[in-house]
Order: C-alpha cells, then sequence, then structure tokens
C-alpha cells in the first residue's frame, strides 16, 4: 500500500500513488476508444480508419459534415457534462461525507427542472429555446441558494444540507408536476425529454457555453480542492488544522452548482451521472484526490458518451434520450454498489 | 507560547457556561482541567482553541487576540484534539498523520521534505511507526488515540490541546496515552492542555491542575498544593480522603459513598 | 383527550359537508340535504352530488387515512420521524408498476390495478429496506432517506423512459401521477376503499405490539416480542395501505409524513390512541388540501399531490431543522 512517489521541482511538489500516471493513461484510452466508437457509429456508420482520417483532414463530403457538425459536438457535449456532472458528484460526497449523495441531493436538478420547464411552456413560443440554459441555471442557483440559506445556521452541517435539500428538491418536484400539467400539450413531450436528460441537437456553441462555463469555475477549484483532504474530518479538526470551514463549504459547493447546474442546462436533468462516477473514481483510486478526480471525470464521460451512443442505436430510427439509458445502465451498478456499502 | 484568557464569557445552547474567567495557562506545563459533568471544561477548551466563539472577553495567543489571527495562523501554533474524532474511512495511518501538516501546505507545495520530515519524527515520537501503512480503523483504542496524537504532533505546535484524550480507553492504554504526553513535554518542551476525568491520573501527570466549578475557576496550582478533601466535595460533590500516592507521590483521592447533595 | 377526539371528528363531519358543497358549482347545504336524503335522479345536482362529490370525498378520507397511517406505522418502525412511505419509494415502486403494465395493456380492471400498486410498492420498499441497513443491521437515519430518494429516482428514471417510448400513455398518466383524486372508477370506489379500511383496524389492533417494539430492539426482545415477526407485519401493513393509496389515486406525498407528527402532539405517542389519531387526521388533511385544489384555480384542478407537497415540504423542512437542532 506504500507505493507512494513524491514529485519535487523547486518550490512544486506532491505526493501521488505510484500506479497513477499508469491509472490516468489506461482511463484516456478507455476514453478515445469509447469516443471513436461513437463517432463512427449511427446511421450513417463509418469505419474507424476512416473516422479517423476525416478528423484530422476534414473535407466537404456528407460523412464529413456528419463527423464534424453533427456527431462530434453531440459526443463533446456528452463528455463534458458527464465529466462535470461526476465531478461535482465527487466534490459533494466527500464534503457531506456520505456515499449516496450526489447534485441531486442540493436541489440543483430539480431547481434548474423549474427554470428550465418555465421557460419551455411560458416563454418559448415567443423567444425561442437558445436561453433555456439560462433559465436553468437560473433555477438552479435559486433552489441550491434557498437550501444554503435554510441550512446556514448551522455552519452547513452535512446532515442539515440533505434534509434541506430533500426538502426543497420537492418543493420544485411539485411545481415541476404542476407545470407538466398545465402546460400546453405541444410542449409536453419535449419538456418530459429535457426532464430526461438529452444531447439530442447538440450544437459547437452548447459545447463551447458549457466549456467556458466549466472554466470560470476553475479558478474556484484550483482555490478550494485541497481543502476537501481537511473537510473530511470532523468540523472541530478541520478548524484546528487551520480550515474556515463555513468558507470552504461554501466555495466547494459554488464549484459544484456550477459544474453540475451548467451541465443540467445543456442537457437536460440526467440522473445518476453525479452519483454513479465518483464510485468509480474512488473504487479505481483509493487515496488521493487528483487520481480521484480524474478518474471520476473520465467516467462520467464515458457514461454518457455510451448511454447516448447505446440511445442512438439501439432502437433505430428512435433516437432516444440518453438520460435513460445512464438510468438503465447505472442502475443495476447502483443497486450492487448500494447493497455491498455496509458501513 | 503563552495563553490566557481576559473576562471569557461562553454560551452554549442559549445557556452560560463559562462566567467571567480568567486563566493564565503555564508554558510548557502539563495543565489538566478537572472539573464535574457539565462544569464547562471543555467548553473552556473549546473556546481556548477558537473552536468556539465566546460571547464577550478575550483570549490571547502569543500576545495576539486569538479571534483576530487567521485560524491558518493559529493552527500553527496550537493543535487540538477534540472528544471522540473519526477517521475517514479505510485511511492509513500515514495519510492520517499527514493531514496535520495542512497548515503548512500550500497549492504548490503539498509535500515538501519539511513535511516528509514532520510526519516521519512524529510517527517515531508516538511509536506508530511500524503502523504506518496500516488503515486506521483496524487499530486498538489505545493505538489509534497514539495516531490521532500524531497528527497533532505533525503539526508541529508548541502548545496540544486535548479534549478527554482517554475517556472510552482502558487503564492500561490510558497510562500509555498519558506517558506519552509527558515524554513529549518533558523531551519536546510542548505545553500540554487537556481535560481529563480521572482525577487520580489527572494528579499523576498535571503539573498544574485547573478545577472548574460551574463555569468559574475554583482552584487552580500543583496537585499537592490544591488537592484537598474539600476541594473534591465541593467541585466533584464527594465525599473522599486523600492519601499520597505511595509510589507516584501524587495526591491519591479515595472516594467514600455519600449522599450527593443538591445544594452544592 | 376525549374534547380533542370529538373537536377533530367534528372538524372532520364540517370538511366532509364542504367537500361535497364546494367544487365547479357550490351547492348549499339545503341542496346538498335533498340530495343525500330525498334523491331525484332527474335533478342533475343530486347526480353530481351522489355520484361524483361523495365518492370524491370518500376517496380523499380513505385514502389520506391509509397515507397517514402508514406514516405513523413507518415512523414507529424506524425509530425516525422524517420517515414516510413516499420517502422510502414506495410511491414511485407502485406508479412504476402501474405505468408498466398499462403501457403493455390497457388496464380495464380495477382490482388489477390495486394489485399491481401493491406488488410494485412492496418490491421497491424491500430494496430500500435491504439498501439501507448497515452492517450491524441497524438503520442510518441518512442512508435511510438517500437510499429511498435514489431507489425513487430509480423508478421514475424507468417511468420516464416507458413514458417516452410510448407516448399515448404519457398524456393518460401524467394527471394521476401527480396524485389525483378524480377516480375513473367511481362505481367502485367503496368496495375498493375496502381493503385499506381493514388494514387500519388490523393496524389499530396491532398498536400495542408497535408500542413496543418502539421502545427499542433489544428492550422488545428482552419483553419477549418476536421482533422479526413483528417488523414483518408492519412493513406488510405498510405496503398494503400505500399500495392501496397509490392505486387509488396516484402519488400523493408528505400526508404520511406530517400528519403522524401533529398526531403525536396532540394525542401523544401511545399508537392505541396515536394511529386512530392519524386516521382521523389524515382524513381531515388530505379532505382539506381537496378541497383547496378543486377551488383555487377554477374552472381547472391543482392535482392533489402538488398540493401536499407544496404545503408538507416546508413542514419537512422545518422538521429537519429542529431535529438536527436536538441531535447536534
Amino acid at each position: 500500500m506504500s507505493d507512494n512517489r513524491v514529485f519535487r521541482c523547486g518550490p512544486f511538489s506532491r505526493q501521488y500513488a505510484g500506479r497513477l500516471p499508469l491509472v490516468m493513461l489506461l482511463c484516456l484510452l478507455i476514453l478515445l476508444v469509447i469516443m471513436l466508437a461513437a463517432l463512427s457509429a449511427g446511421d450513417v456508420s463509418m469505419p474507424v480508419p476512416q473516422t479517423v482520417r476525416l478528423l484530422v483532414q476534414p473535407d466537404a463530403s456528407a460523412q464529413s459534415f456528419i463527423l464534424h457538425e453533427l456527431r462530434l459536438p453531440r459526443v463533446a457535449l456528452a463528455l463534458l457534462s458527464g465529466a462535470g456532472l461526476g465531478l461535482a458528484g465527487l466534490v459533494m460526497q466527500l464534503l457531506v461525507r456520505n456515499p449516496l449523495a450526489s447534485p441531486d441531493t442540493l436541489g440543483v436538478t430539480s431547481g434548474a427542472s423549474v427554470g428550465a420547464l418555465l421557460w419551455l411552456s411560458f416563454f418559448s413560443v415567443s423567444f425561442g429555446t437558445t436561453l433555456m440554459p439560462v433559465a436553468a441555471m437560473t433555477g438552479a442557483t435559486c433552489a441550491v441558494g434557498l437550501v444554503f440559506l435554510l441550512s446556514w445556521r448551522c455552519g452547513l452541517t452535512p446532515l442539515r444540507l440533505i434534509l434541506t435539500g430533500v426538502g426543497v428538491s420537492a418543493i420544485a418536484g411539485a411545481v415541476v408536476t404542476l407545470i407538466l400539467v398545465f402546460s400546453p400539450l405541444t410542449t409536453t413531450f419535449s419538456a418530459w425529454v429535457w426532464l430526461s436528460g438529452s444531447v439530442y441537437a447538440a450544437t459547437w456553441e452548447k459545447v463551447w457555453r458549457l466549456l467556458v462555463i466549466d472554466l470560470a469555475a476553475l479558478p474556484l477549484w484550483l482555490f478550494s480542492l485541497r481543502y476537501l483532504n481537511a473537510l473530511m474530518l470532523d468540523d472541530a479538526l478541520a478548524t484546528g488544522l487551520g480550515v474556515r470551514v463555513p468558507l470552504m463549504r461554501v466555495l466547494l459547493l459554488l464549484g459544484c452548482v456550477i459544474l453540475s447546474g451548467g451541465a443540467i442546462a445543456m442537457v437536460g436533468a440526467m440522473a445518476f451521472v453525479g452519483l454513479i462516477a465518483p464510485h468509480l473514481g474512488r473504487l479505481v483510486v483509493r487515496h488521493g484526490l487528483f487520481g480521484q478526480a480524474f478518474v471520476t471525470a473520465c467516467g462520467g464521460g464515458v457514461m454518457v458518451v455510451t448511454a447516448d451512443l447505446l440511445a442512438r442505436t439501439l432502437f433505430r430510427p428512435a433516437d432516444l434520450p440518453a438520460g435513460i439509458f445512464v438510468a438503465l445502465v447505472g442502475a443495476p451498478f447502483f443497486l450492487a454498489l448500494l447493497l455491498r456499502q455496509r458501513t | 507560547m503563552s495563553l490566557s484568557t481576559h473576562k471569557l464569557n461562553v454560551s452554549y445552547s442559549q445557556q452560560q457556561v463559562i462566567h467571567s474567567l480568567d486563566l493564565t495557562l503555564p508554558v510548557a506545563k502539563v495543565c489538566v482541567l478537572i472539573g464535574s459533568n457539565g462544569c464547562g471544561k471543555s467548553t473552556l477548551l473549546r473556546a481556548m482553541a477558537r473552536l468556539q466563539k465566546p460571547q464577550s472577553g478575550t483570549i490571547i495567543l502569543d500576545g495576539m487576540d486569538i479571534h483576530a489571527s487567521s485560524t491558518a495562523q493559529v493552527s500553527r501554533k496550537l493543535a487540538i484534539l477534540p472528544q471522540m474524532p473519526v477517521p475517514p474511512e479505510g485511511i492509513s495511518v500515514r495519510q492520517l498523520v499527514s493531514l496535520g501538516r495542512f497548515p503548512y501546505q500550500t497549492w504548490l507545495r503539498q509535500w515538501s521534505a519539511e513535511d516528509e520530515k514532520q510526519v516521519d519524527e512524529a510517527l517515531r515520537l508516538t511509536s506508530t511507526d511500524t503502523l504506518q501503512h496500516r488503515p486506521v480503523d483496524s487499530l486498538s483504542g489505545g493505538q489509534r488515540q497514539r495516531v490521532w496524537i500524531a497528527m497533532t504532533l505533525a503539526q508541529a505546535t508548541d502548545t496540544l490541546m486535548l479534549d478527554e484524550p482517554t475517556t472510552y480507553l482502558d487503564l492500561a492504554h490510558q497510562v500509555e496515552v498519558l506517558e506519552l504526553l509527558r515524554s513529549l513535554n518533558q523531551t519536546q518542551g510542548k505545553t500540554i492542555i487537556m481535560v481529563l476525568h480521572d482525577l487520580n491520573l489527572a494528579c499523576r501527570y498535571a503539573d498544574h491542575l485547573v478545577a472548574i466549578r460551574d463555569g468559574r475557576i475554583f482552584a487552580q496550582g500543583a496537585p499537592k498544593e490544591i488537592m484537598t478533601e474539600p476541594l473534591v466535595n465541593k467541585v466533584f460533590n464527594l465525599q473522599c480522603r486523600i492519601i499520597e500516592d505511595p509510589f507516584f507521590h501524587s495526591p491519591l483521592c479515595i472516594p467514600f459513598p455519600g449522599a450527593l447533595h443538591a445544594d452544592a | 383527550m376525549k374534547a380533542r377526539f370529538l373537536s377533530c371528528c367534528s372538524l372532520l363531519m364540517l370538511m366532509m359537508l364542504l367537500s361535497v358543497m364546494s367544487g365547479s358549482r357550490f351547492y348549499p347545504l339545503a341542496q346538498v340535504a335533498e340530495a343525500l336524503f330525498h334523491t331525484d335522479p332527474a335533478r342533475v345536482a343530486d347526480t353530481i352530488i351522489r355520484t361524483s362529490r361523495l365518492p370524491r370525498t370518500c376517496l380523499a378520507m380513505g385514502v389520506g387515512a391509509f397515507l397517514a397511517v402508514a406514516g405513523g406505522l413507518m415512523q414507529a418502525l424506524t425509530r425516525n420521524p422524517v420517515a414516510s412511505p413516499g420517502l422510502f419509494g414506495v410511491n414511485a415502486g407502485a406508479a412504476l408498476a402501474i405505468v408498466m403494465a398499462s403501457s403493455i395493456f390497457t388496464l380495464s380492471i380495477p382490482w388489477l390495478t390495486l394489485l399491481l400498486a401493491f406488488f410494485g410498492a412492496s418490491t421497491v420498499s424491500m430494496l430500500v429496506w435491504f439498501a439501507s441497513r448497515a452492517g450491524n443491521g441497524r438503520h442510518n437515519p441518512l442512508r435511510l432517506v438517500l437510499a429511498g430518494v435514489a431507489i425513487t429516482a430509480l423508478c421514475n428514471a424507468f417511468t420516464q423512459a416507458i413514458l417516452i417510448i410510448d407516448q399515448e400513455t404519457l398524456d393518460t398518466m401524467l394527471f394521476w401521477l401527480a396524485g389525483s383524486l378524480t377516480g375513473n372508477d367511481l362505481p367502485h370506489i367503496y368496495a375498493m376503499l375496502l381493503p385499506g379500511t381493514l388494514l387500519i383496524v388490523a393496524a389499530c389492533l396491532f398498536a400495542s405490539q408497535m408500542n413496543v417494539l418502539s421502545a427499542g430492539d433489544e428492550i422488545a426482545t428482552g419483553l419477549g416480542q418476536n421482533i422479526v415477526r413483528v417488523r414483518l407485519i408492519a412493513s406488510l401493513l405498510v405496503v398494503g395501505l400505500a399500495g392501496n393509496a397509490v392505486a387509488l389515486a396516484g402519488s400523493i406525498g408528505f400526508v404520511g409524513l406530517m400528519v403522524p407528527h401533529i398526531a403525536r402532539q396532540l394525542f401523544g405517542s401511545d399508537l392505541r390512541l396515536m394511529l386512530p389519531a392519524c386516521a382521523l387526521l389524515g382524513a381531515l388533511l388530505l379532505l382539506a388540501a381537496d378541497i383547496v385544489a378543486r377551488v383555487i384555480i377554477l374552472p381547472q384542478e391543482v392535482p392533489v399531490g402538488v398540493m401536499t407537497a407544496l404545503m408538507g415540504a416546508p413542514f419537512f423542512i422545518v422538521l429537519a431543522q429542529r431535529r438536527v437542532n436536538n441531535v447536534r
């Protein structure tokens, strides 16, 4: 268990598990394979060598167009959103010290759903759907803000956060149901699809937007991520180690919200990624936050890309929402996890 | 590295627990807070370690108001081990002790040579270096407590505060832990401040005793000076006889059954 | 105590009358009396009152009572004040079973719906029960809540999947999924309320056993109780009651959470008193929620499940905050 290596270079120093570089390489390899498969398969199948060639040298053919304008943004969006949701889930689980937590627990998903559905049902007719992600983000922020406000007094302890999150999610869920029931029938189906989570009709614009949102959270992460190590101890111990516990909690949770809120705003209420990907990460990398984060992000990306691949190809010509398959793939895995987890 | 309080008032759950307390703790000595349940000794310790904000009054650490310094600065001068600490799941001894270096780490500098040296030293001093790769969950109570102390040692502070470090340990492990703390005081010159329940062990290991009653200091001083039957009666609501320990020459309290008075 | 019971009963009578009187058209008391005692088939009002309002009122009371008693049992069973059948996926499981079945064939036999709901509810609650057990067989309240939430999400995901693939079912099921008391099987309602009513009686008879169990596993065993059997019977009662409720009225949350607390405040923790009180108060509450849901946005109706969630979730949050303060 003690194959920790140390890397020092001037003031920069890090400790890491010996096999981490290998694990990271393996993850990237798996990711590459899945992405190539997703880019090649579909209504218009392409052999992989051709996909690779067209990626590097786009031409004017129909296949090149499909690859660059339809499939690539779709796969990129799936990857980014899966990675974001997975990372947000990892931080949440470590912060709340509970392996069953996810961004949904904080109310991010239900809040975003309220925002998105409100927009879809009442404004999309006049203003189109370009601003829908903004509405979703606003909804998510409001819901999480409410949870924070209600849990503030006792310093955002895990139990309080979870229970308040469940309550706020329930209210948001009721509002969502209300909107669904009273929205015009034309939008009910699109609302339902959004609620399942889908990368359908992904555009490069969406990809760039998500990337920008994720990068905006980067300074926050860089600053606050290492505090997570200390925050895994009791509050009193963490304070003793010089950590301003409430502040760091807020910053880390904010990072979670930005990452998961952005992802959900772009692809809809995709469940399970934020719950399961962190477990993959922690299974593969026992200790070491960076390694866990890396594997979680890759795992989340692989999950969504694979789910989308299956959703696109299994029931041809129907193009089902990827979120369904994430649940169908994730469900047995999650149950096995729950039954195995005994402490 | 002096620690003192001035007119300290602390409340807990809307009840005032510490009343206008002035206390100056001796440097490089082992100081033990004693008192009956609910007298406020744990609250006092936590307030002094800035874990709890006082209603009024000041706590001076090294000449500066503890609440005026950042919590990171304080963590380099003072280490606190709270009651019943819970280790993260599956963490190894070395990893837990390494967490003690947190106050000295930055985003760039996450494992300097100094960090490694301090962790190795902490493991050696607590005799846990042979256990360093085992998971903390698998250790016995005494071993686990030594690992927690190693973590506070790795923090490389002059002062160590411990809240009931021996509760839930059997007698052998209690003595083991207290011997360790005394040796740290004698060889490293660390100031040890702790809350203990066992009166006799407190008398044996303390250089300075502080007896707390109802949130106020009832008496303080060397055990031999302040340990008297009236003190035990007043502070602990207990009838007893005090004799001299035949081996260690510290005051030994022999409790007698007697009615607990409501008027104490 | 007797005074409280009486006042609750009279409040219930009042609500019943109000419920029969209110709706898309408001009927005065005299007309209601006429319809009930001197029925004239030719009068439209009489038909509406007898075939629509009255059954609906009975449905609301029945479902409210079932959910409340199930909640009271659940909280006693798990010794957890934030427990409710809905939080443990019972609703979601029953809904999933019904949606799955209705996408394969049309559910025309009301009793089939009842059975399916029971099946779905019991399967899911078993899953949650097992999933939230710690290694030594004890339950951690947090794990229970999270496992319930996670498995509910799971069931909802499957339900969503089916409803996307089968769009027709979506339109018909949507209102029901939200919790609706517009029972389509009105003629059979009185018969379908029967299983739940019998279960409530059984639960009240079982209450003394549950009292012993609430004291703690070790104490109960020490007093000679077979805790495994008691737990099993209690779980079956919970699932039966909640399943019956879901089958009749869709997914209505929070009644099972709120009412036991109110009952406990008013009538104490002795289950022999508390469970009947739950039934009474549950009927009262759901009836009140239904009246509001019916008239607040006339001529349309709010799904009653939405109403109870909007009323219940703030209550849940306040409860959680107070409880956490007490625990630490």
